[in-house]
């Protein structure tokens, strides 16, 4: 069996990974939900049967030229602390991280495909892209389904499409999300509105865990909600037209706050720098709305040659999974707290206080 | 389908009631409904869509409620009452009386327009063509425009493989 860890890219190297827009839209993502025809759905199949689709369906994926470098496994392999390693990284959904025997995961090396497999559906596959790409996420998650359906044979009804085991994913399947970094919304107080009209169209605005979680570093998940009656395309290009008005709003935002309270940005970016370079215990929680604001810093030029990168691999490498996996020893989440704070005040050594202008 | 009370007029009047697991189904005539003081069947239809899965199919009050089960994997209404989850592809067809009005409400549509599997495409855009042709040809024989209408059956035949296609002129 493949080491997870050695298979990961570093979090020094996701954190270099650039797309469009990345200033604002941290990542894009297209999953498309599908099921074969004569098998009941996960959470209704016995054990034997789910362990039957697994083995039909690992293999299937595999077999893809794309997913050729692979890691592939069943969940009941992994260690709790690998599970909650995916989960921080986006790769596969708290959901997926509580399964065991009978369910897998395939992830290719680039970490720009990762299909899990038995979650809610048999299939869940993801098309991950840095930056705003949902088009060019969709396009090639669309190209991994039309190979896979030759091997397999899907659930699928003339009238209503792909069918999921939830009713809210029938038809296309499909969920189109991207995460938006927007500390100036939060900052400005606009967000709530934002959300609220994000909302009336029909789409869904989450935590940066989906479903059910909290915008924790003033990230948010901006996804599509229905998934009947309407193309994918037509649901991809609604996306990007709402992300561009949103990314819009977040520019306007942060120019404007600089405009006219320029001392609310300074107080705040400052404070943040401050505790971060010199706490001595801090939380997963507190980090990560820190760490919000000292990039948000970095992208008004407060600090002047630090590059984006250093955050974005904090964001990561200071979750708790993530911190847990480089000490051998079990922490508990009080050492956790002190040891994540000796690795900020580490990292930011070398950043100056941010400049006032 | 008859009134349940008076077994004699048709029932347009249908109430779905659940009663703690147990569900129940009337069906009523608009006289008997009344007399019940069942006035506004609107205000029912709220309860029919979000419990009443194929809630007709159940039916015959005085035997209880039957519980409809689908027949290729055992899963039943309360079954998805409980976690919003159906148990397999087949459970769409076991409950798609009750499932129509909750994706009408789910759902920007309630028909399926996007990608389809490669294999079934064909049959599809086939499926789609006849029934345009068909509700052509209907519409074609109330105009009494038997002409249309022929050469709309002629096309009819050929799609379905009822006729060898016509050569090219």
């Amino acid at each position: 069996m493949k080491d997870l860890h050695q298979f990961l890219i570093s979090p020094l190297d996701a954190a270099q990974l650039h797309g469009p827009n990345d200033r604002i839209v941290m990542s894009s993502r297209v999953r498309l939900a599908r099921n074969l025809r004569d098998a009941s759905f996960p959470g209704w199949a016995k054990k034997p049967e789910r362990v039957k689709i697994l083995e039909t369906i690992l293999p299937a994926i595999s077999a893809l030229p794309e997913m050729a470098d692979s890691f592939a496994e069943a969940m009941d392999n992994l260690t709790a602390l690998d599970k909650q390693i995916l989960v921080e990284r986006h790769l596969i959904s708290r959901e997926h991280a509580a399964k065991n025997v009978g369910s897998g995961i395939v992830l290719n090396r680039e970490e720009s495909f990762c299909v899990m497999i038995n979650e809610e559906d048999h299939l869940r596959m993801q098309a991950l892209r840095p930056g705003f790409q949902i088009r060019e996420a969709w396009n090639a998650i669309d190209r991994l389904d039309s190979a896979l359906e030759k091997k397999l044979i899907y659930a699928f009804d003339n009238e209503l499409g792909y069918l999921t085991a939830c009713p809210t994913n029938l038809g296309t399947g499909i969920r189109v999300s991207a995460m938006l970094h927007l500390p100036g919304l939060v900052l400005a107080e606009q967000i709530n509105p934002i959300i609220q009209s994000v909302n009336k169209l029909g789409l869904a605005v989450r935590g940066l865990y989906g479903e059910g979680t909290e915008a924790l570093g003033n990230v948010f998940q901006v996804s599509n909600q229905m998934t009947l009656g309407e193309t994918e395309t037509a649901i991809v290009e609604r996306l990007e037209k709402v992300l561009s008005q949103i990314i819009k709003h977040e520019e306007n935002a942060r120019q404007s706050l600089l405009e006219k309270k320029p001392k609310v940005v300074f107080n705040h970016i400052g404070r943040a720098y401050g505790i971060l370079a010199n706490a001595h215990s801090i939380s997963s929680k507190e980090t990560m709305n820190l760490l919000s604001l000292l990039r948000l810093g970095i992208d008004l030029d407060l600090f002047p040659g630090t590059p984006r990168a250093l955050v974005d691999e904090l964001f990561l490498v200071t979750q708790p999974a993530h911190l847990q996996k480089q000490i051998s020893d079990k922490l508990s989440a009080e050492e956790r707290d002190l040891l994540r704070a000796d690795m900020v005040r580490e990292r930011l050594k070398n950043v100056s206080r941010p400049v006032t202008k | 389908m008859q009134c349940c009370v008076c077994k004699e007029k048709p029932a347009t009047v249908h109430l779905t009631q659940i009663v703690g697991e147990k569900m129940q189904k009337l069906d009523l005539c608009e006289d008997c409904a009344k007399a019940k003081g069942i006035n506004d069947p609107t205000s029912f239809a709220m309860a029919d869509l979000m419990l009443g899965l194929g809630a007709s199919q159940v039916l015959d009050p005085s035997v209880g409620a039957a519980e409809i089960k689908c027949p290729r994997c055992g899963f039943s209404q309360a079954d998805f009452k409980k976690s919003g989850r159906l148990g397999c592809p087949e459970c769409y067809q076991t409950f798609a009386e009750g499932l129509a009005g909750l994706l009408k409400t789910m759902h920007k549509g309630t028909r399926h327009t996007g990608k389809a599997p490669e294999a079934l495409r064909k049959s599809r855009e086939t499926g789609d063509r006849l029934k345009l042709l068909q509700k052509k040809l209907a519409k074609a024989i109330d105009a009494e425009d038997y002409e249309q209408a022929a050469q709309l059956r002629d096309e009819i035949k050929v799609l379905t493989g009822a006729a060898p296609a016509k050569t090219a002129k």
